[in-house]
């Protein structure tokens, strides 16, 4: 096996998803069951290239990486050289790469994608536009897997785009609901703002490295050349590009998008809304670490250890299912990136991995759920309680036996239980926090993360309880609930069984025995050396030292969560309304989500639309204003012109007439009397002009007696000529001028006839006029 | 395969050919205008194949971007035309909006 073969392998990977997109969208009302099975082969057969490429890059090239590079648009050919704008080669380099972070990724996408494809055969079945649903999860994959492949902020920056319009159209997947349609458009929207910054971010570099690929990127700063010669520069480049992850990965302050998605199919939302899409903000941050000053990283850090305790406050108090997962998905995106931000890069990527495995299959374990109390509702033909509220479930655990274990087995993992893949990633990021704060002094970061850590196990302990223990509200509707069928519960068992230790490390306590720490190592930074955070070493030495402690710490804090959840929701020793009337306030404040909605509709949203409402203004007053003061001055100069006219002509009745549609006959009488009045003054001219040129005509010379003698010559000249045309002159007008009148309004009329057969008013038809006319027109200028 | 300026000239038109048919076959002004869309996008095709073949540096893609900055704008205020028209007659059928003929 050779790095080419492992190349065109992941191509393959990244493209067979796209096959499928064509295939379904055009084709898959036809193919049988819409296309969904061709879909999920497609999955499947990607699902197994990944594994592939794993295991040869682990095992066979674990110290190289397989790049291919070629030069997309080389500008110095396309600019004149004239004006060669400088001397360094202009050119725009895309790629592919796969390195080991890469290699884990393709797995997580693939496998995912492809239990939630077997998933959503089932939970879909019966949508109307189930054939367009695969299609759109078939593109997700594809864009996915472009952003994990690309090695260069080009095709980062495109497939980050492609990632966000199949969001946009999974999320409004059921548009006709507002809710649903206004979701798409929020997500889509917020996401925008990241990317600005991010676009930003690439131009900064673009402008100063000239190059878009990571290595060029990193060799340049290695190399000692940081942005303008400004340490400033370097560190916003950093984070500018940073705010796409913050966008992406719904981090504080534009998380607010995350949540509304879940209008979304389930499915979707375990796909791209917890395992896959958000964590590209993170795969992001791992990729370009290198390039982040110690300031940036800092920076990075406290935006994600706000988010991970923000949303897990918010968390507490939600009641729908989604909703808390959907806040619980936020929090540990923020764990995530607080992990990067600290330096513990292995942890925080390590924990994207985990993650992605049991929050997905939360989401599909709550899809479960939904679909078992959808069907129950229904057959009650009950249509007003809420599926989704935890509120109106309990006691499912005897009806869904495997759906109970499995969400189990996700909540002590996403808890940080030991034994499981949460526990090794959560406790190797909260080591990393303490250490950072040993290191720098920011100790609020460990604070938050802990805090953060027991909010997590008290409110996933809470949604268990309520929903699978304790009893059923209502208990015919729980004699209607049934296990959901084998598509849906097979993703969930091997979800589970991947959410234990031992398919990372076999150390269940530390993962840095297993191969996932030997394979995804903290990339050495290039940034200069007084910008850099604590190296590789250093922080290692620290992380080691407060390993054991955060151990004790993090089993302290979860433990207490899962007591306490126990305490006031499954033995009611404390009652939690009585908690939240005694602490209204709070409590109103966090099931009201931090008030952020209300905040970003306040300003960003009532801003844009007072500032929309200024455009119109200008443009109704001063726009239309102008065109309006044109059209309302051409009136009333005409009108001015028409009455001075009027009164001249004492023709005020007629004018009237002229409104009525009754002018002719006045007006050919006026113009009779007026044509008389010409002619006869053409003719008096005509006439002197003939007697002139005869008198000059007939006698030459100087002097008085031949001037008078022209003088009289000239007027009987003209006098004979001036009776001659007047006594012609009605015979002339009517034959000769009325008749050209005549004709050509005949004319008129007879082609107007003739053409008005050809005015089918068919926009089509006379496209084809003009086309025919032009092929004309082209083979006769041709030759 | 060698790609010659030929190969680019034969997909525009091929592009241009289905932009045409759109325009001239569907009776929904919204494909209509997609097959607008599709005439310009073969031009831009044309003006970037000139450009590259010709030698003409970058005065193709300028032209190219321009068409799509034009073609942005045309598909806001056809789309605007468009949603007044479905208020005004309730259909986007351009052979029913008809009340200007006889």
């Amino acid at each position: 096996m050779t790095q080419e073969f492992l190349l065109q392998l992941s191509l393959a990977v990244l493209l067979l998803p796209l096959l499928s997109f064509v295939v379904i969208i055009f084709f898959g009302r036809r193919l049988p069951r819409q296309g969904d099975l061709f879909g999920t082969a497609i999955l499947g057969v990607d699902l197994l290239a990944s594994l592939t490429i794993l295991f040869s890059k682990l095992n066979f090239f674990n110290d190289v990486v397989p790049n291919f590079t070629f030069t997309w648009v080389d500008f110095h050919t396309l600019v004149p050289s004239a004006t060669k704008m400088a001397d360094f080669p202009l050119k725009l380099d895309i790629g592919i790469m796969i390195d080991n972070v890469t290699a884990v990724m393709l797995v997580v996408v693939t496998l995912i994608s492809f239990l939630v494809h077997v998933f959503s055969t089932v939970y879909m079945h019966d949508d109307i536009r189930y054939s367009r649903y695969y299609a759109y999860l078939s593109f997700f994959s594809f864009s996915m897997l472009g952003i994990v492949l690309a090695n260069n902020f080009w095709l980062i920056y495109v497939f980050w785009e492609l990632v966000g319009i199949s969001s946009y159209l999974l999320i409004g997947h059921w548009y006709e609901k507002k809710s649903a349609a206004d979701a798409g458009k929020k997500a889509f929207i917020v996401n925008r703002v990241g990317d600005l910054g991010m676009f930003i971010g690439i131009m900064i570099v673009w402008a100063n490295f000239h190059t878009m690929t990571f290595d060029g990127i990193f060799s340049a700063i290695a190399a000692g050349q940081i942005p303008f010669q400004s340490d400033a520069w370097m560190t916003a480049a950093g984070i500018l590009i940073f705010c796409g992850a913050i966008g992406k990965s719904a981090q504080f302050p534009l998380h607010v998008w995350l949540p509304d998605a879940m209008e979304g199919p389930t499915p979707v939302s375990a796909l791209i809304h917890a395992a896959t899409m958000v964590a590209a903000g993170v795969y992001l941050v791992a990729r370009v670490f290198p390039m982040f000053t110690a300031d940036a990283l800092t920076f990075i850090a406290y935006i994600g250890a706000i988010t991970a305790f923000m949303a897990a406050t918010i968390a507490i108090a939600q009641n729908d299912i989604k909703k808390v997962l959907a806040y619980s998905t936020v929090s540990q995106l923020g764990y995530m990136v607080m992990g990067l931000g600290v330096g513990a890069y292995t942890a925080g990527f390590f924990h994207l991995a985990t993650h992605a495995a049991f929050k997905a299959g939360l989401f599909l374990a709550s899809g479960s759920v939904i679909y078992a109390m959808h069907g129950a509702l229904h057959h009650q033909n009950d249509h007003h309680t809420d599926a989704q509220d935890i509120r109106n479930m309990g006691g499912l655990k005897k009806k869904m036996p495997v759906t109970f274990w499995a969400f189990v087995m996700f909540t002590l993992a996403i808890s940080g239980v030991p034994l499981t893949s949460g526990f090794l990633s959560k406790d190797q990021i909260l080591a990393g926090t303490l250490a950072f704060s040993d290191l720098t002094g920011h100790t609020l970061i460990p604070i938050l993360g802990f805090g953060a850590a027991a909010l997590t196990a008290f409110y996933m302990f809470r949604l268990v309880i309520l929903t699978f223990l304790g009893e059923h509200k209502d208990p015919t509707r729980l004699e209607h609930l049934h296990e959901s069928p084998k598509p849906m519960i097979i993703p969930l068992i091997v979800l589970a069984s991947l959410s234990f230790f031992v398919f990372y490390s076999f150390n269940p306590l530390t993962p840095a025995d297993g191969w996932f720490y030997h394979a995804i190592e903290r990339p050495v930074t290039v940034v200069p050396a007084s910008l850099a955070s604590a190296s590789s070493e250093v922080f290692e030495e620290a992380m080691h030292h407060e390993h054991t402690t955060a151990m004790y710490l993090s089993l302290t804090v979860a433990s207490l969560g899962i007591l306490f959840a126990f305490l006031t929701y499954y033995w009611k020793k404390i009652s939690a309304d009585a908690f939240a009337s005694a602490l209204a306030p709070v409590h109103k404040f966090l099931l009201n989500k931090w008030y952020f909605d209300e905040l970003y509709h306040a300003t960003a949203v009532a801003g844009t639309i007072g500032f929309s409402r200024l455009l119109a203004w200008f443009d109704n007053t001063f726009i239309d204003g102008i065109v309006n003061g044109t059209a309302r001055w051409t009136l009333a100069l005409t009108l001015g012109v028409k009455k001075n006219w009027e009164v001249e002509d004492h023709a005020k009745g007629m004018v009237e007439d002229h409104a009525k549609g009754m002018v002719e006959d006045h007006a050919k009488g006026m113009e009779g009397k007026r044509e008389a009045m010409a002619y006869l003054f053409f003719a008096a001219l005509l006439s002197v002009y003939v007697g002139w040129a005869a008198g000059n005509a007939a006698l030459s010379g100087a002097g008085i007696g031949i001037a008078i003698g022209k003088g009289i010559l000239g007027l009987i000249v003209a006098g004979g000529t001036f009776f001659l045309l007047h006594a012609g002159v009605g015979g002339f007008d009517n034959k000769v001028v009325d008749g050209t009148v005549n004709l050509t309004a005949y004319l008129a009329g007879f082609f107007g006839l003739m053409l008005r057969k050809v005015q089918t008013g068919r926009i089509q038809s006379y496209i084809l006029f003009v086309l025919i006319g032009v092929m004309v027109l082209f083979f006769l200028f041709k030759l | 395969m060698h790609v010659t300026l030929t190969h680019y000239l034969i997909a525009s038109a091929i592009l241009f050919s289905f932009g045409l048919f759109a325009v001239m076959a569907r009776r929904n002004a919204i494909m209509v205008l997609m097959g607008i869309e599709l005439i310009l996008n073969s031009a831009n095709i044309n003006f970037i194949a000139f450009a590259h073949y010709g030698g003409m540096h970058l005065d193709g893609q300028m032209a190219a971007i321009f068409v799509i900055i034009l073609a942005a704008c045309e598909a806001a205020v056809a789309l605007a035309i468009v949603l007044n028209i479905y208020q005004q007659f309730n259909t986007v059928n351009v052979d029913e909006v008809d009340t200007l003929k006889d």
